[in-house]
């Protein structure tokens, strides 16, 4: 494959593309991700390619997509479950946190489970209610899954294979209002980074500015913005909730002594809250101002027409640079 | 509003409420151990084949008496009971092949002594000291699922997997394969065992759905769960239904092989409704008397599944003393194994929680591990 420029649609395509011609044995299962290529068409072209037996359309039901897909993993298949939307994922939970993510530990490793679950989430598209939820941090509080979340269309290629190739279950989040937005080059001659890794996108000297998903975006352009103003912000996507990779935030914060962490997700006892204890657990001298978060309110998701005022834009998350700063 | 605007009414369709199994029961041997013929799953079986239901059956509830008194002397945290639902688990246990797949409840301990499974490994999870120690693939025997209806849909997708691994309807009775679905009339209202009743239908899944109706779901009775009896409800899912009397060993384990055979050459799922019931509590921390007539109990006990076949086995000369006793010997024998097998099951190693998460743990797991031996090791010095 040449160097091309993608979407992160495209690069998730591209990603389930290749893991199913590496492996017969994984499957792509969900609703209307067939015939018509999922609603993000993210599984495009696919059943066409691989037949009806490796691109399941599915009966509309979460639990039964999901605990299918358990059967199947048991009888030693790869299943890629895609979950229509964040908000839909609920009627599957039971399956997820009961089945999902403790099948390992309870047959003592006999029987692995090497599932995938794709979760598009976050807001931002003008969406009805459910449709622009952030639940990570629900799943990141199971132990036995493992959770991940791409920011961008090289991370959409290849962290999607790294998952489908890990043997633990994993919640693969995909950050929805990215996934027809920006194009980024890929070439795939260059090995990627580690899955279960955090990964410095821009660095900086003055504070700590973390992120994952959706939210990357608004870092980098809030870094760029606070240049202006001859502020120094090195900006860090976590990529990884579950384990997290703390390595390169203590890095980070030991150098910058302050922190700010962004994400959609509501604030308390968010993935925020974790990332702000283990910091101040590791980085207690360091620290020049307490870890701040930014996130959506403590609130459902609110209608659409208001969703900019909920979600962490560039404004709010300027201010708690500002607050750190000037702490 | 009319009846008519909403078609015929239920007592139209379906006939009136049964509440003692009801003309489409399926039976082969009565309560009086007189053997009856059906014209649709009659068949014949040897003598070796109904001794070794009986001792099967004999066994299973020793297993059950002996778990039983191993919980009251504190050995045993709970223990699910399955008393009076011998042949409905012997039966269709009896009926798989070792290429089928089973996914149990937490009671089907029949059903784990059909498969080879030692009984010693059940007690484990119920002492706590494991979830269940014995490994799925050594004997197609998947793990108790606790929460109600989960397994249905683990085996309604194992079911396609072996689709599409090419082990159904090939004609070869040693490639083909079915799995069987084991839950009770509780699952029966669960969300999962209907979504695995409607997934099995759509992509014609090669599974048994055997559902042990033993009247009661704790405290529930069946009349709680079902304005229908349970069997007619896979009409409605697109698959053909059965009531078996679950009490009756031969009629359970000729409707299973029936069903088992149907799903493995490719015609799909059947729904079977075992109608039994449970003789004791739903647990040994259930107190039945509060919510059930002793007179309802004693009913059923003139309907007991081993009785029926022994005085079968007796009136037709296909018994002497000598079998009888030696099957007796064999229970106490095994009762003397659990009984000290169970006491010796060891404590797990508390630094083992952390093993098997994961199949590759990650560094921040690895490190608590190593703080919680580090903390305990700390004790150790001190002393």
């Amino acid at each position: 494959m040449a160097t091309q420029k993608i979407t992160l649609a495209k690069g998730l395509n591209m990603g389930l593309r290749k893991a199913m011609e590496d492996d017969p044995k994984v499957l792509v299962m969900g609703e209307d991700v067939g015939r018509l290529g999922g609603v993000f068409r993210i599984t495009d072209g696919l059943q066409k390619d691989f037949g009806e037996d490796r691109v399941i359309d599915s009966p509309l039901a979460e639990s039964g997509i999901v605990g299918t897909a358990v059967g199947m993993a048991m009888r030693g298949y790869r299943p890629v479950v895609e979950i229509q939307f964040d908000g839909f994922v609920y009627p599957a939970y039971d399956q997820i946190v009961c089945q999902v993510a403790k099948i390992h530990f309870r047959s003592k490793g006999n029987t692995k489970m090497p599932m995938v679950i794709r979760i598009p989430f976050g807001g931002g598209i003008g969406a009805v209610e459910h449709h622009s939820e952030s639940p990570e941090a629900q799943f990141a509080h199971t132990p036995g899954l493992k959770v991940v979340a791409c920011s961008n269309p090289v991370d959409g290629y290849w962290m999607l294979q790294q998952a489908i190739a890990s043997d633990d279950p994993v919640i693969f989040l995909e950050p929805k209002r990215q996934y027809h937005a920006d194009k980024a080059e890929l070439d795939d001659s260059i090995a990627p980074e580690p899955l279960f890794t955090s990964r410095v996108v821009k660095a900086g000297t003055d504070l700590t500015l973390l992120a994952y998903g959706p939210t990357v975006k608004t870092a980098m352009k809030a870094a760029e913005a606070a240049a202006t103003e001859g502020k120094s912000i090195e900006v860090i996507d976590l990529r990884t909730l579950s384990p997290l990779d703390m390595g390169p935030v203590l890095d980070s914060v030991r150098r910058t002594g302050r922190a700010v962490i962004t994400h959609e997700a509501h604030v308390n006892l968010g993935m925020g809250a974790e990332v702000a204890a283990r910091i101040t657990e590791q980085c207690f001298y360091n620290l020049e101002a307490p870890v701040l978060r930014v996130g959506g309110f403590d609130t459902p998701y609110p209608p659409s027409r208001i969703e900019e005022d909920y979600l962490p834009d560039l404004d709010r998350v300027l201010d708690a640079v500002d607050r750190s700063l000037e702490f | 509003m009319s009846q008519a605007e909403f078609g015929p009414d239920l007592v139209e369709v379906f006939g009136p409420s049964q509440q003692d199994g009801g003309p489409e029961l399926v039976q082969l041997l009565t309560p009086e151990g007189e053997r009856v013929h059906h014209a649709e799953f009659d068949m014949d079986f040897s003598a070796e084949e109904l001794r070794g239901f009986y001792r099967d059956m004999v066994l299973t509830r020793r297993i059950d008496t002996e778990a039983t008194a191993l919980q009251r002397h504190g050995e045993l945290g709970i223990w699910a009971q399955l008393l009076g639902q011998e042949a409905a688990q012997i039966g269709a246990g009896r009926a798989l092949r070792p290429q089928d797949y089973v996914f149990p409840t937490y009671r089907e301990h029949g059903v784990a002594w059909c498969r080879g499974v030692d009984p010693l490994d059940l007690l484990g999870l119920f002492r706590g000291v494991d979830h269940g120690r014995w490994n799925p693939a050594d004997n197609n025997f998947g793990q108790y699922t606790i929460v109600i209806g989960a397994q249905v849909l683990h085996a309604t997708g194992y079911a396609m997997g072996m689709q599409r691994d090419g082990v159904v309807g090939t004609g070869d009775p040693e490639r083909d394969a079915a799995v069987i679905a084991h839950f009770g009339d509780g699952a029966s209202s669960q969300g999962d065992v209907n979504e695995g009743f409607i997934f099995a239908a759509s992509y014609n899944a090669p599974v048994v759905f055997f559902c042990q109706n033993n009247q009661w779901a704790i405290s529930e009775p069946i009349e709680r769960q079902t304005r229908i009896p349970l069997y007619q409800r896979a009409l409605g899912f697109g698959f053909p239904g059965v009531r078996v009397d679950g009490n009756d060993v031969l009629a359970t384990y000729a409707v299973t092989k029936a069903a088992l055979q149907r799903a493995r050459e490719g015609q799909g799922p059947t729904l079977i409704e075992a109608y039994t019931y449970r003789m004791g509590a739903h647990t040994t921390t259930d107190d039945p008397t509060r919510y059930r007539l002793s007179a309802d109990v004693e009913h059923w006990k003139l309907k007991d599944p081993i009785a029926r076949v022994e005085a079968y086995l007796k009136r037709n000369g296909l018994v002497d003393d000598g079998f009888l006793d030696t099957v007796k010997v064999e229970a106490d024998e095994l009762g003397v194994r659990l009984r000290e097998g169970c006491k010796a099951l060891p404590d797990p190693d508390p630094h083992a929680i952390f093993d098997f998460v994961y199949d590759e743990i990650p560094a921040e797991l690895a490190e608590q591990r190593d703080a919680f031996a580090a903390y305990h090791a700390g004790f150790e010095e001190a002393h």
